[in-house]
């Protein structure tokens, strides 16, 4: 007995679920408070200092690489775990009744994970990628003309749409979960986090939204 | 004894030989139910009328029939223990139900709960988990006057009411994972939450926890449906608690 390891056992893998989703928390902060400059309608000029320098400060570059180091844990995790799940109930109900017990979106974390994944794609084509090609040819890269083009296009404002529903009920969830899953359940502090909770999963998505919509409706030139 | 208005339902259940043949749903009808019977008296009425009619019963689990025993094992309509929270199967009354209602009753689904034959299926998995460390094992002496051992009054309640749980495996039932921390986390929490458990306290955790993950239980996920459709309302603060002995038991206990 007890030759489980902290990291095969089933607890130390959701704590690493946790941390590694509480550590993408942090990264969105980040990245919505930068964004959010957009907001100051100056043509982009102090939203595209920050994204300059964003994507030329030694520090933030090494920590890109932990952020997709913690991304890809994430989502290792979230395939690990979910095949253990599978083999758990070999043999479904015919009926089952989740509602009754619990909600549709904390039930389906690994479809909102990847249509989260398969937003990050296209949003990763649209801005990333091509900041990545600028820095490298070290030649001039304007990120807020770049927004303006790719939401120019209907299709695109679309996806950033179905994104950001996918991440806020990603967030209504995971929030929440991160902290039990932590063993940070506490009678005082708990109702407090599951505040915070709601208030980021739709505060964060809202203002993500905003971004596209504000552009493509020509608010913000 | 024939009642007045008694109640038509069509019955839906889970047909099984063994753990190694596959199962089928098979259609009841049931007539002239009492409201006031429980739904456990619904399938012995049921059963009498197969065997005088020379069919097969239905095997179904069930003991004590107050809601103590905890063997009382059907998912009913897509619920464990049926529509009603806080109750168990032999708890749940007719009267729940509506007349000319169709009513699917399956056994709990999950790799660790093999159907042994039709609704009855072998939980034994719970009792290897208990015996991996749910228990004292060293001597805690004669019966103490009450107020020798001071215990805070908010965890002899959370001990109690974790020591509430009826192992009867409605918790890995609902969940999507089939995952049984609910259980494991009560049976860890009624003994770490007093003075008797602190001596096995680390290594209750890491056997209990790697005999579940053995046993081929799920993952948490943390929806709460265990919590939601347990009969005794044990609470989730239990799994958050459990993970916490856990962590503490692997990277703090001084040891390899
Ligand atoms: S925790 Fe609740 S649902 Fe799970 S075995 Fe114990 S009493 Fe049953
Ligand atoms: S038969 Fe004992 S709890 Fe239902």
């Amino acid at each position: 007995m007890s030759k489980e390891t902290f990291l095969t056992s089933t607890l130390g893998r959701k704590l690493l679920m946790g941390l590694t989703g509480l550590f993408l928390i942090g990264f969105l902060v980040v990245h919505v408070s930068l964004n959010s400059l957009i907001f100051l309608n100056d043509h982009g000029a102090t939203f595209n200092k920050g994204a300059h320098f964003m994507s030329h400060n030694i520090v933030i570059r090494i920590m890109e690489v932990g952020l997709f180091a913690g991304l890809i844990a994430h989502m290792v995790l979230a395939l690990q775990l979910t095949l253990k799940n599978n083999k758990a109930r070999p043999v479904k109900y015919a009926m089952t009744n989740g509602n009754a017990n619990s909600s549709w979106y904390s039930r389906s974390m690994g479809i909102l994970g990847s249509l989260l994944l398969m937003f990050l794609v296209v949003h990763l084509a649209n801005f990333w990628i091509p900041t990545k090609i600028a820095v490298f040819n070290e030649t001039e890269h304007n990120t807020f003309e770049d927004m303006k083009v790719v939401f120019s296009k209907w299709y695109f404002v679309s996806v950033y749409m179905v994104g950001v529903i996918a991440l806020s009920y990603h967030l209504l969830h995971g929030f929440q979960s991160a902290f039990q899953s932590l063993g940070m359940n506490h009678r005082k502090y708990s109702p407090l986090v599951r505040k915070v909770g709601i208030l980021f999963a739709i505060g964060v998505p809202v203002i993500f939204a905003a971004m596209p919509l504000v552009i493509a409706f020509g608010l913000i030139k | 004894m024939s009642h007045e208005g008694g109640m038509n339902l069509t019955l839906k259940v889970w047909k099984q030989k063994n753990s190694k043949t596959e199962g089928h749903l098979e259609t009841y009808p049931v007539s002239d139910i009492s409201p006031d019977m429980s739904f456990l008296e619904m399938f012995d009425v049921l059963n009498e009328k197969l065997i005088s009619t020379g069919k097969e019963p239905i095997a179904f689990d069930h003991d004590c029939r107050e809601g103590i025993c905890g063997m009382c094992s059907m998912h009913i309509n897509g619920r464990p223990h049926g529509p009603k929270g806080g109750i168990t199967t032999c708890q749940l009354h007719m009267r729940s139900f509506k007349d000319g209602d169709t009513i699917v009753v399956e056994p709990w689904r999950a790799a660790a709960f093999p159907v042994v034959k039709d609704l009855v299926v072998d939980r034994s998995s719970f009792d290897r988990i208990i015996a991996a460390g749910g228990y004292v094992s060293v001597n805690t002496g004669n019966a103490k006057d009450a107020n020798n051992i001071l215990i805070p009054k908010t965890d002899a309640d959370d001990a109690f009411n974790a020591a509430a749980c009826i192992g009867c495996g409605a918790c890995v039932a609902a969940c999507k994972n089939a995952s049984a921390m609910l259980f494991v986390s009560a049976k860890i929490s009624q003994l770490s939450l007093l003075p008797q458990g602190q001596i096995e306290r680390t290594s209750r955790a890491e056997n209990m926890i790697a005999v579940m993950d053995e046993e081929g239980f799920g993952n948490c996920t943390n929806t709460g449906a265990c919590e939601a459709e347990c009969p005794k309302e044990i609470s989730l603060e239990n799994i958050a608690r459990m993970n916490r002995e856990f962590f503490s038991a692997k990277v703090l206990a001084n040891k390899k």
